[in-house]
């Protein structure tokens, strides 16, 4: 039987894993000892708890252990590894280089940064979403000690090709960071392989627990180190003070070592339901694609329809199915997506999507349901849009003199 | 964010969605906003000669559903109404009506003015002078 509602917006969160959430409980109870409690048993129980949560996070993503730096969240993160580095290697330079499709977690502090007397470069992107390999190469000057590119897109969910960014960053001495938020535990992720030197990730969006997150930190060739951006008892080899979110970190742990597991059949029936839900939605007309379909997370599209706003098309829908629209109606400043504008599409057209992230716990008849909702949503609204209407006349939209607003 | 009721079953059951002829003299058309703003109106209504009264209204709206919503109620308020009377229909009368949290003041503003856009579109078409609004504050 199909339950209502669907859950269609996993780049925003996960669900957690019922797996995830028995290993975690424990540790609210009975183990509830703080890991940095030297001299009881209390303390010990969380101590080995964490150690091999570490190990769990740290083989998902090829790393060692003493690399994996616990915080908050993806957001701390990215604030510890930018702002970190920036502070850390203010001797050898103050520019970083980073991209306009970025997190806003990364965006704003590198603006963060720019207030205090940083200089920060922000690529464009292609229409695909990809940054330019020689723009990337060209940007970099002898004060560069930082490129900050994303490993996949939220919004988009395009993959940008980090091993040819890590080459380029080795071979003039800057180090790379990678927001990858959304890659982890969805695609195949290996810091040695893929030449990262700083990483943000997060548990909530691979079915673990909200509120713990993680900042790989290279430890070899070269190593790397942050300033501290919380400071305080000097937990996490005094990068990160605070004590540390025990249970949350079980769950991190074990999210990531069930992603490990069941990744390749989870890619495999996740990529095969988007492709149909893609496939099903583009049958109709003036239906458009945002961003590689080629460079893309397999859990993830981003779709406009053309002359039907995002904000009311979700309304015909969205006590049953949940989903984001790049429209902004609903935000203050009234913006459509920054992201998809960065695309070089039109403000109409990022008015006019949807956003998809599939998950471990989507099923077909989910897809199917979905597919007929938005197909009927969007031909009744079409039907009362005088784009649609105008379109459908042969007019040319572009050349129509709109009264400013 | 929750919808009101009224937003809703505007939206789910929008009344006089449609086109009427835009090249009668009895039509005056309103379209107002913009697509790159996330919103388009388009109304229209259908003036009887002799006594001045709007017959028909009718609309079709690229927005959200507040949009939606504010352009059918503004057809069910027009028809029936006289020129006069219609010009005196304000942006808050839609704010109350349909509950409109502050964020969507702005689709209240462009039904205002997609009515009095429609009027001065039907005025010049017959030989009469456009009214000269004030520019509407909340923008």
């Amino acid at each position: 039987m199909l339950k209502l509602p669907i859950y269609l917006d996993n780049n925003s969160t996960t669900p957690m894993d019922p797996r995830v959430l028995d290993a975690m409980t424990p540790y609210f109870l009975e183990h509830y000892g703080n890991a940095a409690s030297r001299n009881h048993p209390f303390g010990w129980q969380a101590e080995e708890a964490v150690d091999y949560a570490r190990e769990q996070i740290a083989k998902l993503i090829g790393a060692d252990p003493k690399e994996i730096i616990f915080t908050s969240g993806a957001t701390e993160g990215d604030n510890l590894g930018v702002k970190g580095v920036y502070e850390m290697y203010a001797s050898k330079g103050n520019h970083i280089i980073t991209a306009t499709t970025e997190h806003k977690a990364v965006l704003d502090t590198c603006k963060h940064i720019e207030k205090t007397g940083g200089e920060v470069t922000y690529l464009q992107v292609k229409p695909d979403g990809l940054i330019d390999l020689k723009e990337l190469e060209a940007a970099i000057r002898p004060t560069t000690i930082l490129i900050a590119i994303m490993y996949a897109n939220n919004e988009i969910g395009t993959v940008q090709p980090i091993r040819e960014i890590s080459a380029i960053a080795k071979k003039h001495g800057v180090l790379l960071f990678t927001d990858a938020v959304q890659a982890v535990g969805k695609i195949p992720v290996d810091v040695n392989k893929d030449g990262i030197d700083l990483m943000a990730f997060t548990a909530h969006k691979m079915y673990g627990p909200k509120g713990v997150g993680a900042l790989y930190v290279r430890r070899k060739n070269p190593r790397v180190k942050v300033t501290a951006q919380i400071d305080g008892g000097g937990q996490e080899r005094g990068m990160r003070s605070g004590t540390l979110n025990v249970p949350g970190i079980v769950g991190f742990g074990k999210a990531c070592e069930i992603c490990m597991q069941d990744m390749e059949a989870d890619t495999k029936r996740i990529s095969k339901l988007r492709d149909k839900l893609e496939t099903e939605l583009m049958k109709l007309e003036e239906a458009y694609i945002n961003g590689s379909t080629e460079h893309r997370l397999p859990h993830v599209t981003n779709i406009s329809f053309k002359h039907v706003e995002g904000e009311g098309l979700l309304m015909g829908f969205n006590k049953n199915i949940a989903l984001s629209s790049g429209s902004a109606c609903t935000s203050a400043s009234l913006e459509p997506s920054y992201v998809l504008k960065a695309l070089g599409l039109g403000d109409d057209l990022a008015h006019s999507s949807l956003r998809f992230g599939l998950g471990r716990f989507t099923d077909e008849e989910q897809i199917d349901y979905t597919v007929k909702a938005i197909s009927e949503t969007v031909l009744k609204l079409r039907d009362m849009s005088p784009l649609w209407e105008m379109y459908k006349e042969g007019i040319d939209l572009s050349k129509i003199e709109w009264a400013a607003h | 964010m929750a919808y009101s009721e009224k937003v809703i079953d505007h939206y789910q059951n929008p009344k006089n969605v449609g086109t009427l002829d835009k090249n009668s003299k009895n039509v005056g058309t309103g379209l107002v906003g913009a697509p790159e703003c996330g919103d388009v109106m388009r109304l229209q209504i259908e003036v009887d000669d002799a006594t001045g009264m709007i017959t028909d209204a009718k609309f079709k709206t690229f927005g959200c559903g507040s949009a939606i919503a504010s352009s059918s109620l503004a057809t069910e308020w027009l028809k029936g109404k006289s020129i006069d009377e219609a010009l005196t229909v304000d942006n808050m009368d839609f704010v109350e009506e349909l509950n409109l949290p502050p964020v969507k003041i702005h689709c209240s503003v462009l039904a205002e003015d997609a009515i009095k856009s429609a009027i001065n579109d039907y005025r010049v078409k017959n030989g009469m002078d456009s009214i000269k609004f004030e520019e509407s504050v909340v923008h």
